[in-house]
């Protein structure tokens, strides 16, 4: 047995005597369980889940070290056992690091493609707005996880497996993110109603991809600048040229990739139309900095996009307030300390970004939606790079970050032009679901919309 | 001015070198970005500092020298 002279084990948070630790309680209401952790622990402090410990890092030092830490000492890999049966066996997290780091390197993501994708996720609004009434109600958790599986995909895989999807991969996608409850840590397959739609949803986008296979193999090839990443993928051949990658997949891989941006993106855009809606101040000037972009003749370009003050501290506020990831975890590969207090190796190690994106020394008046802690000199995300976390920090940020903030500039760019929102059910009534790993919103989330005379149109 | 370059934070995304092509270089295969002129001259200031404002994890910093 190791021990560290003059080293102490993590203090413990009070609760979880149940069979599986503070599972239930990580289940049921996660933001407590975090939150009693700083409140009882201080920076560190550890909770039980399953066989494991989850040691909590909160505050900027103990953020630090976290976020700087290589995946040779904190790994990604064991720490998120409920995505492996949605994406399936064999795909992302179970790479190499270095597998994993290439990977991650997407090349879609690559600051000379985002001018080209922020034209694309622009049509891409264009065709769900096209499909509104002059007025009328729509769900926005409904509606944005539609529009950010075509935006995804038409960016991520190419526009021409995005015009061969329609709302089932949308809902089907759904089925799949809401199978992440936290009791695949003890068990992935338990037999509970959420894994059985998970897996049943899993199965139909396969037969869905399956489908579109079949048709382009029967079909004409595609021209050389319409092939997208399926054509590509399709093409590669074994020696004795059968293909080399099979529906399942295919379908693994388009799943992966596009995850990460779809439930945070969509969830983000909810939360931002909702608070928005209710602080009407802040929803003025931002659809005033965007009608003075527009009536500037600046197209949705990402030069554009990038000059929005106003509209970007509000989603920078959104996330703060609402971060899609609430829990970010690894397992430590070897001991290492923090302070006086000591993390074994094969424990957990947790950091929360709404722990500690709520700092109060940080944050002043961090339960308050104020957009202008963005704005100099205060700048409240740049000064505190380790405890502004909605993207999470250093080396594992977000590689997605810029993307998402171009998109959602992007989404609301033409959604505040052609649309006046205003909300459908009482304020206090929009509400998250925390009973999953991906956190979504409580449905119904429903605001009315009234259709906007574009500004040339304006008398 | 002096460019400095956290290679903990650097993704390779390759806005500076949008901003101040020349300067920084984004090669390939590469994960992280090379700073090719580190002392770059005053003249080129306005590109250095939006590529530090532009940063999308916040990597690079400028250092003034005397």
């Amino acid at each position: 047995m190791t021990t560290t002279v003059g080293r102490r084990e993590p203090p413990r948070v009070s609760g979880g005597s149940g069979g599986h630790g503070h599972l239930d309680e990580l289940r049921t209401d996660p933001i407590g369980l975090l939150e009693r952790v700083r409140a009882e622990c201080g920076d560190v402090g550890s909770f039980r889940l399953g066989d494991r410990d989850v040691v909590l890092l909160s505050g900027a030092e103990a953020n630090e070290l976290f976020f700087r830490a290589p995946e040779e000492i904190l790994d990604q890999a064991e720490a998120y056992p409920f995505m492996t049966p949605v994406f399936g066996e064999g795909v992302v997290f179970d790479a190499s690091p270095e597998r994993r780091r290439e990977m991650l390197h997407n090349q879609a993501l690559r600051d000379r493609h985002m001018r080209g994708h922020a034209a694309t996720i622009a049509r891409e609004v264009d065709r769900m707005v096209a499909a509104w009434g002059d007025d009328g109600e729509i769900d926005l958790l409904d509606w944005f996880a539609e529009l950010t599986i075509y935006t995804s995909s038409a960016c991520l895989i190419g526009a021409r497996f995005r015009d061969e999807l329609d709302g089932r991969f949308a809902a089907l996608y759904h089925d799949l993110e809401r199978g992440t409850d936290a009791l695949a840590y003890v068990d992935p397959y338990a037999p509970i109603e959420s894994f059985r739609r998970r897996d049943a949803a899993r199965a139909e986008l396969v037969a869905l991809v399956q489908g579109i296979m079949d048709r382009r193999a029967a079909g004409p090839p595609a021209s050389d600048d319409g092939r997208d990443l399926l054509d590509v993928l399709m093409s590669v051949r074994h020696e004795d040229g059968s293909a080399r990658f099979s529906a399942d997949e295919v379908t693994g891989m388009f799943i992966s990739m596009m995850f990460a941006g779809h439930h945070t993106t969509s969830t983000t855009a909810s939360w931002t139309v909702i608070e928005l809606l209710r602080h009407p101040a802040e929803l003025e000037r931002v659809v005033a900095e965007l009608d003075g972009l527009a009536a500037s003749g600046a197209e949705v370009t990402y030069q554009a996009l990038r000059e929005m003050p106003r509209l970007e501290a509000a989603l920078k506020e959104t996330l703060r307030l609402h971060p899609p990831l609430i829990l970010l975890l690894r397992v430590a590969k070897e001991d290492l300390a923090f302070r006086d207090v000591v993390v074994r190796a094969g424990q957990m190690v947790g950091a929360s970004p709404w722990v500690s994106n709520r700092i109060a020394e940080d944050f002043p008046d961090p339960g308050a939606f104020v957009p202008d802690r963005y704005a100099e000199p205060r700048e409240e995300d740049r000064a505190n790079p380790w405890t502004w976390i909605p993207f999470g920090a250093g080396r594992h940020r977000c590689v997605g970050a810029a993307f998402a903030m171009m998109q959602l500039k992007a989404i609301f760019s033409v959604l505040l032009r052609d649309g006046e929102l205003e909300l459908a059910q009482p304020p206090e009534t929009y509400r998250a679901d925390l009973s999953k790993m991906v956190i979504q919103l409580r449905q119904p989330v429903r605001v009315r919309y009234r259709r906007r005379a574009r500004l040339g149109d304006r008398a | 001015m002096r460019i400095v370059l956290d290679p903990d934070l650097c993704q390779g995304h390759g806005v500076c070198q949008s901003e101040a092509d020349g300067i920084f270089v984004l090669e390939r295969k590469a994960t992280t970005v090379t700073v090719l002129d580190g002392t770059p001259p005053e003249d080129r200031r306005p590109e250095v500092e939006a590529a530090v404002r532009y940063c999308p994890t916040h990597a690079l910093s400028i250092v003034e020298e005397d």
